[in-house]
């Protein structure tokens, strides 16, 4: 929803020098800024580092690079935020953040790179024990593995082994834009079609120059709030499910499929594959399929509050949520979390509002809690509830015009940054053209990368049976932090 | 108690007639293609994935096809996409559409059938993808589906199953533990390669880092899309286990 063309901005001219860069990135991350994305684009036989960083407050994007050809300073031990970041730098471009102190494999992909196998953070003691699960779960859900230090019930900490999923997406949009890119955009988490996809378009449209009809604009936000409804409104059965409340776990399951048909009745895909293209949508609604949209989120809407409100109703199952998994604001700041699992801590983070454009200017959701699966869980039905407004209205006011822009070639030597807030939080794609006009480099950042090591938190002296509850209140992506 | 029992009459019976006559692909859905040969080459290349052959042995292979419908929109005189949602085949090469009549799974042999067709566990696991096919295999459990009425589940370990429904294009890091699952199956066992990329790799069909279903385990039923819709998944399974025609 919000795409910067960084047209100004020349990369070799606008480099700073090491010591200054690192020196400003400290000082933008230490009084407000929000790490984006971090990455090392190869220059020959040097990287150049580029930093995109976020100020909420005041919706506005900066980006910093300079050039490197060796180890670098690790700004993690100051801001945790970037933990993951360098990793993926040491991992990708062989540069040593120095000082990191948690240097793992990411994805497993280097020569000799074994998944799952590394050193692991270990508790010792005669009554400690570790338990390990995965990668095959015992559920229809993705792979990834977990490590739990536990004292009897109590978990020291949980360690989260990821990279199953990795497929190599993000170099293969390298080259293009061509046939494969948009729909590597749409299966980078396939629950995430839209806010994915959104964001692919958005990068590749700032960097065409084009403008995309206001009718497209509100199309595209019909879906994403749509894919938000689905995907939030199966997150409540599943956190029913897991406190075994099955009334609204039951009804949850089929709520979730009538938002997905919604999304097929418009596209034909129930998570809205090629709705999206650079420039448009592929799909318009008439008079017929607006009226039957209305009455079935009406519908639809009413069956979930019905369904929803008994969670908030029953003690059993409040008892089970609130205080559970508790991520404190200091944590969830300091780890630079997005989306719902922030905004139950108190973080006022949505792209939608902090970064508003289209059809979301002057969108307002205040919404807030405790940290603790119960704030998670009821943000989430807050969330619906805007989601399903928002829906309606844009219904009736859908703007005339055609829905699609003709999109021409890329800018050479260019970048853009998207954003978009897709239903697990901040999605960031950035790119860069080279002199050719394709990509030279492509940067993927899905809020999941952001948001495992909350999960992995949320356990710290915990009790280990409430592992579920807590993993489905953050419901990570495995495919999207993998690529 | 009793708010969860107004709340059951208020939601009411939520479970779908299947298979019920007419049940078909939303309209704007991309099922079953009609091939023609006549101007092939233009939908040829207009595939990102190789899916279509023109020339000697024209043919649109469902098992590389993605459904994004670019075939379609560059030549419609020769791909046009029906609403047919039963896709599903026993034989790899059943998957390739020519002009003629499309071969739709096969129903196991009376042995296998005797002890599957009325209890059938699969373990799923997920070896790279999008979660797509995953989501749309869990919605099958849902009350709008219940799978469990036709005898079939989703098992938690693959001890306690008959078989493996596999996802994904098999990443390189999901090679050893879909080897190690499959192992732990007992025998007789069965395999089902859901969606375009436990088939042929889907989207990310050449990449290096992924390695795709090895020979060692055989496939069964192959299931295409990109998502299969459920509709597809459930017609495979049940015409496998032969509960429906």
């Amino acid at each position: 929803m919000k795409a910067e063309h960084l047209s100004s901005f020349n990369f070799p001219e606008s480099d700073l020098d090491a010591p200054l860069f690192f020196e400003t990135a400290a000082s933008r991350l230490g009084s407000g800024g929000r790490a984006l994305a971090y990455f090392a684009v190869p220059e020959g036989e040097a990287h150049r580092l580029v930093m995109a960083v976020g100020f909420d407050r005041d919706g506005r994007i900066e980006v910093y690079s300079t050039l490197i050809s060796g180890p670098f300073k690790a700004l993690t031990p100051s801001f945790p935020q970037l933990h993951l970041f360098e990793r993926e730098i040491f991992e990708q471009a062989g540069l040593k953040p120095e000082g990191h102190p948690w240097l793992k494999p990411l994805r497993f992909n280097t020569p000799g790179a074994v998944p799952g196998v590394a050193d692991y953070f270990t508790v010792h003691g005669s009554q400690v024990h570790e338990v390990a699960v995965g990668p095959v779960h015992a559920g229809v859900i993705e792979p990834g593995h977990f490590r739990f230090q536990c004292h009897g019930e109590r978990v020291f900490h949980l360690e989260i082994m990821l990279g199953y999923q990795h497929r190599g997406v993000e170099k293969k949009f390298i080259g293009g834009p061509d046939g494969r890119s948009l729909h590597y955009a749409e299966t980078l988490a396939g629950d995430t079609t839209i806010g994915h996809g959104w964001a692919y378009c958005g990068a590749v449209e700032a960097l065409c120059g084009v403008n995309v009809p206001p009718r497209a604009q509100f199309l595209r936000g019909i879906m994403l709030e749509l894919e938000r409804l689905a995907n939030h409104t199966g997150d409540l059965g599943a956190l029913a499910g897991d406190v075994a409340f099955q009334p609204t776990a039951s009804f949850c399951g089929r709520l979730r499929g009538d938002f997905l048909n919604m999304s097929a009745l418009i596209c034909g895909s129930r998570f809205g594959r090629n709705m999206l293209k650079p420039g448009g949508v592929n799909f318009d609604l008439d008079p017929a399929l607006i009226q039957e949209l209305r009455a079935r989120l009406e519908l639809t809407l009413r069956d979930v509050q019905n369904a929803v409100s008994m969670l908030w109703e029953t003690g059993s199952v409040i008892d089970r949520f609130e205080d559970t998994g508790v991520i404190s604001k200091q944590v969830a700041e300091g780890l630079g979390l997005v989306g719902p699992a922030a905004r139950a801590s108190g973080v006022g983070l949505d792209t939608r509002r902090n970064f508003s454009s289209g059809p979301y200017e002057g969108f307002t959701l205040s919404v807030s809690g405790s940290g603790d699966v119960y704030s998670r869980a009821y943000v989430r039905w807050l969330e619906i509830q805007k989601s399903a407004e928002l829906i309606a209205g844009w219904l009736d006011t859908l703007p005339a015009g055609p829905v699609e822009a003709e999109c021409g070639d890329l800018k050479p030597d260019s970048a853009a940054v998207s954003l978009v807030e897709g239903w697990r939080g901040q999605i960031c794609h950035f790119a860069l053209t080279g002199r050719d006009g394709k990509f030279r480099h492509y940067k993927v950042v899905d809020p999941s990368f952001h948001n495992w090591q909350g999960l992995a938190l949320a356990l710290r002296n915990g009790e280990i049976s409430d592992f579920p509850l807590c993993n489905k209140s953050f419901n990570l992506s495995y495919c999207g932090r993998d690529l | 108690m009793i708010k969860a029992l107004i709340a059951r009459l208020k939601q009411g019976y939520r479970t779908m007639d299947f298979p019920s006559a007419g049940l078909k692909l939303p309209p704007r859905g991309l099922g079953l293609p009609r091939v023609k040969a006549a101007g092939l080459e233009k939908a040829a290349a207009a595939c990102p994935y190789g899916a279509i052959s023109a020339g000697e042995n024209p043919g649109l292979d469902l098992g590389r096809c993605i459904f994004c419908g670019a075939c379609a929109k560059a030549a419609p005189e020769a791909v046009e996409f029906t609403r047919e949602y039963k896709l599903c085949a026993s034989g790899r090469k059943d998957l390739v559409i020519t002009g003629g009549d499309f071969k739709r799974a096969e129903t196991l042999g009376a042995d296998l059938r005797r002890m599957f067709g009325r209890s059938f566990k699969l373990r799923q696991v997920s070896a790279g993808g999008c979660a797509g096919c995953e989501a749309d295999c869990n919605v099958l459990q849902t009350i709008g589906w219940d799978l469990g009425r036709f005898g079939v589940q989703f098992a938690a370990s693959p001890r306690h199953a008959d078989g493996l429904l596999i996802t994904g294009p098999v990443t390189k890091n999901m090679e050893l533990a879909l080897r190690k699952t499959y192992a732990a199956v007992p025998s007789p066992k069965i395999v089902i390669a859901c969606g375009a990329c436990a088939i042929a790799g889907g989207p990310y069909a050449g990449h290096e880092e992924c390695v795709g279903i090895p020979p060692e385990i055989p496939v069964d039923l192959y299931i295409p899309g990109c998502p299969p819709s459920p509709l597809t998944i459930l017609d495979g399974i049940l015409r496998l286990i032969g509960r429906i025609d």
